[in-house]
């Protein structure tokens, strides 16, 4: 399409409107003298209405405007890990080199390096009929990832030529039948979806390391989860420590909308930290996207879909990537800001009325695929959102759970406690329980999901109680109840609470998460034997395995101490049962 | 500048904008002068250019202005004159000199809107900020580059803390230069004078700068004042080296000045009345908190902000903690009591403290004798709860002790002088020996390691060994 020149009609903060050129909507314009990258969110008669992605001040009516005729894009190939990129993927470091420590305007940036040379091992041959997709080789991107040339989604052919060797992403690599010349790189509009062959169901969990999250609430791989709360109660620690833990192979991570200094501590904290599972620092596999607070607001919006293209075409390469967004309301603020400078009718609290289709469109962009080389990769998608007043009916919260099948929702209260992960374990949910059920059965133990469930009794039964005990305090409860909420306690305070600033308590392995609710029920069950014996509470909850429990979990030699524990907590309760006989001997003696 | 083409074409004038039609094109947030029938002049900046018309935010309010005034677009946006020579220096919330002293000689002209620092270009805030208060040093450790904003209401001694923090603050062991920036919206006579009385008193005046809006200057002033004020920061912090407090006080007077411009142009509102914007405009205040690598100095926020109704999830207190790194909340409770400094402890929190805490920082068992702290005094307050229903009677041994554990905290720890100046040490050492009044099963915060060598029963011990 050609390029048309058009000039700006009028400026209001970051929509700009322009008479003169004719784009479809969606089409990327140029605005001023400066060139400010925009793009066209309405048109009404010959009016074209732009959101602009940096500041506008200073700009006239009267300067050009310019239409590029293609939609926004991300450059998509080798280069991209480890990258830090703004909302509309212009590298960071670029734009630091470019204009300093500020973000000035007007400076463009590729979003993959022109000048670095990658090693091209070809594994499709020439002759080979491909389509879009489809693998044609692999360059070694980091430690951790081995990145899959495809061809291009709308490419189909012959392969005419193809050859190994050493290229820049522009170079060429090969070329099909009807003269397509193919690259390390291609482009693809934010704004569509990639295409895969079929969507799988989700049955593999994403393990997290999280005791509260695989344990009570498992994600699935390919799923979506949404983390709303209140500020202070933890929101980005747990994305974070997602981001750190979940055995993704790559991981995008959005800070849409939210602090700076909180993008620079993951930027200096990554590649400091290693993998679990690779053993590679963790910057190997993962790509920023940082568009701040103060950052523009139509970049912010832009955002969430520049990450989800990324975390798309990982998956289309065969692998499970997790994509954190935080913080969606951001998202949904930028819109509401668009959309109020539109002058459109407002819906409710003022956001636009197709919040719910953009949130859902973007939650439906997650899954497990059978993509188009047909190899398994997934997106799964975890969203943050920032309830105004920690008030989960407002909209964003609200449109969110609609979509998404697992709610963690963080809880102010708990956080006060230092109760972390602030999650609330019982509003929470994971839709994915029985659908995994038969993947922990399989992989973990064989009773996973019933200790699984037996302990969230206890936490239902306990909060039951706790109602009676602000009542009538706890001594007035009969025994037997004493002790579920001792057991409770123990399960709050042992497996539920997790220091994500600890070095060994930061991730636990399935294993350690299932011993431990074993050995808590395992408590239980002695402790009720010892009740029937005729034990006190005080004496049973006394024993000093049981402190020895809720310190192993901070030792690195966990897996040895937890069965010495075990043992342990089997003597002592003897012992407590033995000395409760003797005693009701003397009694009746 | 002079040069510029005066038009005499306001078709409108509603709250403080005007509406001024048939201009030569005109650019988004230009600056503007208008000149009154009166003879005297006005400030203004563009908000939304057209080809028809153009509308203008009038700073020093619309009063005395006709559709007769004369409007001038001078072509460059809103500029602060920076130099050295603001220290000890009182401007009014526009930026001109009230003090009495001569104007200030420019360095440079500086944007007040002040570019958003690139994420890649900043540096990690990590170094503690002593403020001798325990609970902020113990429990909510501020750090240098952090924004932490005071929520307060009225009625509560807001002011005290901010003064005693600021004349406090100190980064242990090194010689380096500190400067206050204090930004005034829409306080009191009344608080402007006590404030500027402390900064005398102590001396602190000759290394701050200080901007006042005051209750009866015009509110859309307030919009720039702060801007001025982090535009002075930012200069003496990366050009200068120097580490700026920033406190702005009071936030709140700030966004109803927003909701009042928002209303007069008939945007949308969000909730309650405030802009939807309002969470980015307070952004672009916060943000421009920060440390950047490889530069000397750093611009640390201290916002003072009153909840109206002593309500956390009004959008301004609600919107800033989403920005704001933590909040120190201020009760009445505890102000009833008698207590000062009465900051909650429980709902405060300093997101940036685990990267200023530990060992080299500050010592190795703070995190853990500050997690241990928080707990038992949130299971102490849940207790006073239950007690006032059953009586003490009802409780266990161990709920007793817990429950007389939130006494004592609220005494001695959270209790202390208007001018005492604990170091970080001697905060910790308070929260140990409230600690130890415990049974040691219920520290669950604490490892077996920090028990071992820093619980008081164990301390001689360890010496002991060691010799």
């Amino acid at each position: 399409m050609e390029r048309q020149l058009g000039q700006i009609y009028r400026v209001s903060g970051p929509v700009v409107t322009a008479v003169g050129i004719k784009p479809r909507m969606y089409d990327i314009v140029k605005v001023g003298h400066e060139g400010l990258m925009g793009e066209v969110i309405q048109i009404e008669r010959e009016k074209s209405i732009i959101q602009v992605y940096e500041d506008t001040s200073g700009i006239k009516p009267g300067e050009p405007v310019e239409n590029t005729g293609l939609p926004l894009v991300v450059e998509l190939g080798p280069g991209l890990l480890k990258s830090i990129y703004d909302g509309i993927q212009r590298p960071l470091p670029v734009l630091q080199d470019k204009m300093g420590d500020f973000i000035e305007r007007g400076v463009t940036a590729n979003g993959l390096d022109r000048e670095k040379k990658w090693e091209f091992t070809a594994t499709a041959k020439v002759g080979d009929a491909v389509s879009g997709g489809m693998v044609l080789g692999t360059v070694q991107e980091s430690a951790s990832v081995e990145h899959k040339i495809l061809v291009p989604p709308n490419a189909k052919g012959t392969l005419k030529a193809l050859s190994s060797g050493t290229y820049t992403v522009e170079e060429t690599i090969g070329t099909l039948d009807d003269g397509t010349e193919l690259q390390l790189m291609h482009k693809w509009p934010v704004r569509v979806p990639r295409p895969s062959k079929e969507k799988l169901l989700p049955d593999i969990p994403l393990v997290t390391g999280q005791r509260i999250l695989d344990g009570l609430f498992p994600l699935a791989k390919g799923g979506t989860a949404a983390i709303p709360g209140p500020f202070g109660s933890g929101k980005t620690v747990t994305q974070q420590a997602l981001a750190k833990w979940s055995d993704a192979q790559v991981v995008v991570y959005i800070g849409c909308g939210e602090r700076g200094n909180e993008m620079t501590e993951v930027l200096t904290e990554f590649p400091e930290l290693e993998d679990p599972q690779s053993g590679n620092p963790l910057m190997d596999r993962t790509v920023l996207i940082a568009n701040t607070s103060n950052m523009p607001v139509a970049a912010r919006e832009a955002s969430v879909y520049t990450g989800v293209t990324l975390a798309e075409y990982y998956r289309d390469q065969g692998y499970d990537v997790a994509l954190m967004a935080d913080s969606t309301s951001r998202w949904a603020e930028a819109m509401r800001e668009i959309s109020s400078r539109l002058e459109e009718m407002p819906g409710e609290e003022g956001y636009p009325a197709y919040l719910a289709a953009r949130l859902s469109e973007f939650y439906e962009r997650a899954g497990r695929v059978i993509t188009k080389s047909g190899s398994e990769g997934s997106v799964s998608v975890i969203g943050a959102v920032s309830p105004p007043g920690g008030d989960f009916s407002e909209p964003v919260t609200q449109n969110t759970l609609r979509i998404v099948k697992v709610f963690w929702a963080l809880d102010a209260k708990l956080a006060q406690r230092r109760h972390f992960p602030a999650i609330n374990w019982l509003n929470s949910y994971s839709l994915y329980n029985a659908s995994l059920a038969p993947w922990f059965r399989e992989n973990v133990a064989e009773d996973w999901n019933e200790v699984r469930n037996e302990c969230m009794e206890i936490l239902q039964k306990e909060s039951e109680l706790q109602e009676i005990v602000q009542l009538v305090g706890s001594d007035a409860l009969p025994r037997e109840e004493q002790l579920v909420l001792e057991v409770a306690r123990m399960l709050r305070e042992i497996f539920l609470q997790q220091n994500a600033f600890h070095d060994v308590d930061t991730y636990a392995p399935l294993s350690k998460q299932y011993q431990i609710m074993k050995t808590i029920l395992g408590f239980s069950e002695k402790a009720k034997e010892a009740m029937s014996a005729g034990a006190p509470v005080a004496k049973i909850i006394a024993i000093p395995a049981r402190d020895e429990l809720a310190k192993a979990r901070f030792e690195e030699d966990f897996d040895t101490l937890i069965g010495d524990i075990q043992k342990q907590m089997d003597t002592q309760l003897e012992g407590v049962i033995k000395e409760s006989r003797t005693q009701l001997g003397e009694v009746t003696a | 500048m002079s040069s510029a083409k005066e038009y005499k074409t306001i078709t409108e004038v509603k709250g403080p904008l005007v509406f001024v039609e048939k201009t030569e094109p005109v650019g988004y947030g230009e600056l503007v002068t208008l000149r009154l029938p009166d003879g005297s002049a006005k400030r203004g900046q563009v908000l939304d250019t057209s080809d028809e018309t153009v509308v203008v935010q009038v700073f020093e309010g619309t009063t005395g202005i006709d559709r007769e005034t004369g409007v001038k677009f001078l072509g460059e946006t809103l500029k602060l004159p920076v130099s050295e020579d603001m220290l000890g220096r009182i401007f009014s919330g526009g930026g001109k000199p009230i003090d009495g002293g001569p104007e200030i000689v420019p360095d440079e002209y500086r944007d007040i809107l002040g570019a958003a620092i690139n994420p890649y270009s900043r540096q990690s805030p990590h170094d503690p900020i002593q403020t001798g208060i325990s609970t902020i040093d113990a429990n909510n450790t501020l750090v240098r580059g952090q924004k932490l904003p005071i929520f307060s209401a009225s009625g509560l001694p807001h002011n005290d803390i901010a003064l005693q923090i600021a004349r406090q603050a100190k980064v242990r062991g090194e010689g380096e230069e500190f400067a206050v920036v204090f930004a005034a919206m829409g306080i009191t006579n009344e608080e402007a004078r006590y404030f500027m009385k402390d900064f005398e008193r102590t001396g602190a005046l000759k290394n701050a700068v200080i901007f006042l809006n005051l209750a009866d200057d015009p509110a859309v002033e307030r919009i720039i004042t702060p801007r001025l004020a982090l535009t002075a920061a930012e200069y003496l912090a990366y050009d200068l080296g120097k580490h700026v407090l920033v406190v702005f006080t009071d936030v709140t007077n700030y966004c109803e000045a927003l909701r009042q411009i928002g209303a007069a142009r008939e945007e949308v509102p969000g909730r309650r009345g405030f802009p939807g914007y309002m969470y980015t405009d307070l952004a672009s205040l916060y943000e421009r908190a920060g440390v950047i690598k490889g530069k000397p100095g750093s611009v640390t926020q201290f916002p003072i902000l009153t909840m109206p109704g002593d309500d956390i999830t009004h959008p301004i207190p609600d919107l800033s903690g989403y920005i704001t790194e933590g909040q120190i909340v201020i009760s009445r409770e505890l102000h009833r009591k008698g207590i000062y400094p009465p900051i909650n402890v429980l709902p405060s929190l300093s997101r940036l403290m685990n990267a200023g805490i530990g060992k080299g920082k500050t010592r190795e068992d703070h995190k853990q004798v500050s997690d241990q702290l928080y707990a038992m005094y949130a299971e102490g307050r849940d207790l006073r709860g239950l007690v006032a229903i059953v009586g003490k009677g009802a409780l266990s041994e161990r709920d007793i002790k817990i429950l007389e554990f939130a006494d004592l905290f609220e005494e001695r720890f959270v209790r202390q002088g208007r001018d005492e100046d604990r170091g970080f040490e001697d905060s910790l050492e308070i929260g140990w020996e409230l600690l130890a009044t415990l049974p040691e099963n219920v520290l669950s915060r604490i490892d077996r390691k920090t028990m071992a060598k820093w619980h008081p029963k164990n301390r001689g011990k360890e010496e002991a060994m060691v010799q």
